[in-house]
């Protein structure tokens, strides 16, 4: 066999191989899993935002019909396991208890109480009712200046304390710049805006799901996770549940976007139920408990000073962040501000930075990861910021970035971070052409000047992001509790095909087909031939799982060296066959090949027939092609573009219309430019629907009001604009394949280009900030303040 | 969620549908489209013993033409009534129900029983001064839209009554508009206008203005109306500013009452200009 590859799959805008099961739904997801002598478990929630509970009372549920269990965090208390925080960001971060079921006192509404197990759902959600739970209210804790008032309700009075960690950043300190101090004195424009990050709930399409199946003492855990391997192992380290006796299994799983970036609960009671009963046990959440449990995500105020010369130059930025954690920390709560506290500086080559984050408690529930993680947060600050430069300076924002961005790579910023690559002014040269940026001023000069009722505004947001988490010592720096490595392994079957078994967790992302096309460039095996298995601690006993960009900016790493491991015990095979010496084979065209006589080559496909008989190999060679191989990486790597976004702005109404939005990312090289397309598509949605549509929010008892999609308002396709997404490619020179990561992009690019647009539109009116979501009343107030303000400006 | 369990019933008459609920009792529940219905049931806001299918109730579907009136049945879906060129402001005003799944499943009927204050069809019936005809154990009663909404989801409909037909007139020579404000597409109306006019002469002969999110039930606008009574189109802006007089609009997390009054004025202005125009 010569088989040979014609065209590099790499870059090959591949359709998914997924999808035909997805889409259709003939697929494995949680809830349709069924085992044998399988119960439902329904959970029982706090209707407080804060109370001590004095007394739970089951014995109702437990008479009523198909019942088999039912019990309250008191009867678990011992056996249930606790739920982990893996970042303590400093060495003095409140680490507040959080039992999976309340045991004494409730700090959220919905917040896991009780419990029934029945042998159907219907049962168990019926019996719910019939839990008697006496409350005794204490006071609810929401804002987060209020929280860190002297003589606040304390959320955990154990602590003592609403404030779970004060960090701090102050480049003079860290020898990565100068004093901020220094530039406040000699400041000649100094700009300063409060920004408040709206909480926000992540609306994965698949509601969180699990089941755990504890027969013939081990555990068998079906979970609608993003973390199949990390959930595997903080299970047994706090239940104390040997690891090898847990098998756990991400099957589809419905998107994530970061809320599935835990351990839950919810997962944790299911087990503790399980194991009380003996038999399999499933819960499958309803779309409202997702909202009221599942983590949220952004919710911090930003106080965010820049300092700058009157020639635009910027010589230092200050930042205050107040981030809430919520009523308890999940997995990485504390770090999630933490992430974004290396990003301030944007694509800018500031001199000086400072930055202290405090984190608060607060009777809600907790936030975590969501979508971009803290660098959606420092994006928005650094690009409204900047906006706000230029119209104090009066200058055209991107002559203001223009002044600021960095030019030459590597770079290492203020922040201390080396950027690997980049070329800003390529990006925004072709974002401004597809734009028709100069058109469009022109437009919404005319606008102006006839006073249309229908303002046009342009925002700009040039961003860059880290992605691939992460080097393992740079997270040991930080304090976060794992490393940052990815894995794969590489098993090459009789008839030459391939299964890769990934580290990686995918949710939607693609990594069946985007690693059947590296595996296909790197052993010449057709992308048909490639199965990739994942999201199974058995077949796949190790990985750190998918988020933050990493899939492929580690775990594709790994992929890669494992194939080149393969290809190197393939080569001294491929040689025997051909009579040669190994040292005369080059690999090119998907096969080994003989230099200077291409024709006289052999194909992966050859070599592993050739072990799988073994009847002619050379000696000492063993028998198989397998590999594994770990990849941690040394830099993270990042990916950056200029987006740009024309909105109309009715005047009269305050409703937003978003007219034109072009993407112009720079992810590195492009497995796949569907996959990249998607992922931009769904990111620019994502960030769209911060700046215009989504907030999550409380009454003043801590309600969480908009407990449904019905209230809690995503964008549909009638709501966004048609995309215009383009690239430049400038590989990353942190990774061999010279990849970067675009799975938080969009998300962290498109809110501050809207919002941007949006006081761009009206900053004639006097505006110069709107509060997000930019709902038309809140347009219309600001334009009816900023009227007003002027007015007296004038008067 | 998963509703608590109920019996269910699929009548295939209107008098069937009436004896079940009539023997039900007060806990039935009517169903039609079910898109208001179910997610009520399913977060157990509501339990009913007893649900009444209306889907299989042949003579409740499609629309027909009684002289000068178009008759509507009950379960004609928003998708069917956005199709429907004979009423062009219920068809614009269905257009903009919620998604395609809901248009397609959703009624007329189920829309206009269920009375949200920030429903669509509500205040576009309001405005065409529509009749509904309602079938009970004691007959069939015709109430106009005026008189049918009472307040938050309340309407003049008996426990046991049946909403069978929305009789509309067919207004011709009259200009209509639907213009609504939201957050999303799919979201519920924040303030809604449904305007309907008739010029003569290069004046305003009649004017019909009716307002979704500015109470407990749709409003008439009638010191708008009253204002254009045979005024000429340059007095819309002004008498359009009288739009939120006597309403009470609601304040929750979507808009404060003081916007939406403001809404309802500008709405009410665009909406006139364009019908007008």
């Amino acid at each position: 066999m010569t088989a040979t590859i014609a065209t590099p799959e790499i870059g090959r805008a591949r359709l998914r191989k997924e999808d035909a099961r997805l889409l259709t739904g003939r697929t494995r997801w949680t809830e349709n899993i069924t085992v044998p002598g399988m119960l439902h478990m329904a959970i029982l929630r706090s209707p407080h935002a804060h109370a001590r509970i004095s007394r739970v009372d089951v014995s109702g549920a437990l008479a009523a019909p198909n019942v088999v269990t039912a019990f309250s965090g008191a009867d678990v208390a011992d056996s249930q396991g606790v739920m982990a925080c893996a970042w303590p960001v400093t060495e003095d971060t409140v680490l507040p208890t959080y039992p999976p079921l309340a045991v004494s006192e409730v700090r959220h509404v919905g917040e896991p109480v009780a419990v029934v197990v029945a042998r159907d759902r219907a049962s168990a959600i019926d019996a719910l009712e019939l839990i008697d739970v006496d409350y005794e209210p204490l006071p609810a804790v929401l804002d987060m200046e209020a929280a860190l008032a002297e003589g606040a309700p304390l959320v955990h009075a154990e602590a003592g304390t609403n404030k779970c960690y004060t960090w701090v950043f102050d480049s003079a300190d860290a020898g990565t710049g100068g004093s901020v101090a220094e530039a406040a004195e000699q400041a000649e424009i100094t700009v300063s805006r409060r920004f408040v990050q709206q909480r926000l709930i992540p609306a994965f399409m698949e509601p969180r799901s699990v089941l755990v199946d504890p027969t013939g003492g081990e555990w068998t855990i079906w979970s609608a996770t993003q973390i199949p391997h990390i959930m595997r192992f903080l299970l047994s380290a706090t239940t104390g549940t040997p690891e090898h006796k847990i098998r756990v299994i991400a099957p589809d799983v419905g998107g994530g976007f970061g809320g599935k970036l835990a351990i839950t609960p919810e997962e944790w009671i299911t087990f503790t139920a399980a194991n009380r009963v003996g038999r399999p046990v499933k819960y499958i959440e309803s779309r409202s408990e997702t909202m009221v449990s599942g983590h949220h995500g952004r919710d911090m105020i930003q106080d965010v000073t820049l300092y700058a010369r009157r020639d635009g130059t910027v010589t230092g930025i200050d930042v205050k962040l107040l981030a809430n954690m919520g009523a308890y920390l999940g997995i990485v709560t504390p770090g999630v501000p933490i992430l974004g506290a290396f990003m301030y500086n944007g694509i800018y080559k500031f001199p000086a930075y400072r930055l202290e984050c405090t984190g608060v408690f607060t009777t809600t529930t907790k936030t975590d990861a969501y979508r971009g993680a803290g660098r959606p947060e420092a994006t928005y600050a650094i690009e409204r910021i900047m906006d706000e430069l230029a119209a104090e300076l009066d200058l055209d924002p991107l002559e203001v970035r223009r002044r600021n961005w960095i030019d030459q790579f590597p770079y290492t910023t203020v922040a201390g971070l080396e950027y690997d690559s980049g070329d800003y002014a390529a990006a925004t040269d072709k974002a401004m052409q597809l734009f028709g940026y100069e058109q469009l001023r022109a437009e919404q000069a005319a606008r102006r000047e006839a006073g249309d009722p229908v303002q046009l505004g342009i925002g700009v947001s040039t961003y860059t992001e880290m992605c691939g988490l992460a080097p393992s010592r740079i997270l040991g720096a930080l304090r976060y509790g794992a490393g940052g490595w990815e894995t794969a392994s590489v098993r090459i079957l009789p008839s030459g095909k391939a299964e890769v078994v990934t580290g990686t967790s995918p949710h939607g992302q693609g990594h069946v087909t985007a690693w059947s096309q590296i595996v296909a460039d790197q052993l010449g095996v057709p992308f048909e031939d490639v199965t990739v298995l994942h999201g199974d601690t058995r077949t796949s006993h190790k990985g750190l799982d998918t988020y933050g960009s990493r899939s492929l900016t580690v775990g594709g790493i790994a992929l890669t060296m494992a194939c080149q491991k393969v290809r190197e015990k393939a080569r001294p095979i491929a040689a025997h066959l051909l009579e040669c010496s190994p040292d005369d084979l080059e690999f090119s065209d998907g096969a080994f090949r003989v230099k200077g006589t291409p024709s006289a080559a052999k194909t992966i496909a050859d070599c592993a027939l050739a072990v799988f008989t073994s009847h002619d190999l050379p000696d000492g060679v063993e028998p198989q092609l397998d590999a594994d191989a770990t990849f941690d990486p040394q830099n993270f790597s990042f990916p950056h573009g200029t987006h740009l976004c024309a909105v109309e702005v009715d005047t009269e109404t305050g409703a937003v219309k978003i007219r034109k939005y072009v993407a112009v990312d720079d992810v590195g090289r492009v497995i796949n430019p569907l996959i990249v397309e998607g992922q931009v598509h769904g990111g620019v949605a994502q960030g769209i629907a911060q700046a215009l549509f989504e907030e999550a929010v409380y009454d003043a008892d801590g309600n969480l009001v908009t407990g449904s999609l019905a209230d809690y308002t995503i964008p549909s396709a009638a709501d966004l604009p048609e995309l215009v997404t383009d690239r430049t490619e400038t590989p990353s020179t942190t990774n061999p394949l010279g990849v970067k990561g675009v799975g938080e992009a969009g998300t962290i690019a498109a809110t501050p280009a809207v919002v941007n647009a949006i006081v761009d539109a009206l900053r004639p009116y006097g505006v110069n900030d709107i509060q997000m979501p930019c709902t038309p009343e809140r347009v219309w107030r600001a334009l009816q303040a900023g009227k007003q303000a002027s007015k007296e400006v004038q008067a | 969620m998963i509703p608590a369990a109920f019996d269910y019933q699929r009548p295939a008459t209107v008098a069937d549908a009436v004896a079940a609920l009539a023997s039900a009792g007060e806990d039935a529940k009517v169903l039609a489209g079910g898109h208001s219905l179910l997610p009520v049931l399913r977060l157990r806001l509501a339990a009913p013993s007893v649900l009444v299918d209306l889907a299989g109730v042949a003579e409740l579907r499609g629309v027909r033409e009684d002289g000068d009136t178009l008759v509507i049945g009950a379960m004609t879906t928003h998708a069917e009534l956005a199709a429907e060129s004979r009423v062009p402001l219920l068809a614009q005003a269905a257009a903009t129900i919620g998604d395609r799944q809901v248009r397609h499943r959703g009624t007329i009927g189920g829309s206009l029983a269920h009375a949200d204050p920030a429903g669509d069809l509500p205040a576009a019936v309001l405005a065409l001064d529509a009749e509904l005809v309602i079938t009970g154990p004691n007959g069939t009663r015709t109430v106009p839209a005026r008189e049918f909404f009472v307040d938050y989801f309340t309407t003049t409909l008996a426990p046991d009554e049946v909403l069978v037909e929305v009789r509309v007139p067919k207004l011709a020579g009259w200009q209509t508009t639907y213009s609504k404000v939201n957050r999303t597409a799919q979201a519920w109306a924040t303030v809604a206008v449904a305007v309907a006019v008739q010029r003569q002469n290069g004046s305003i002969a009649g004017a019909r203005v009716a307002l979704t999110g500015m109470g407990p039930t749709p409003v008439r606008a009638t010191a708008v109306e009253q204002a254009l009574a045979g005024a000429a189109p340059d007095r819309i802006a002004e008498a359009a500013a009288l739009a939120a007089e006597g309403t009470s609009p609601p304040s929750d997390h979507t808009a404060s009452a003081d916007y939406r009054r403001h809404l309802a004025t500008v709405l009410t202005r665009r909406a006139l200009q364009a019908a007008a125009g």
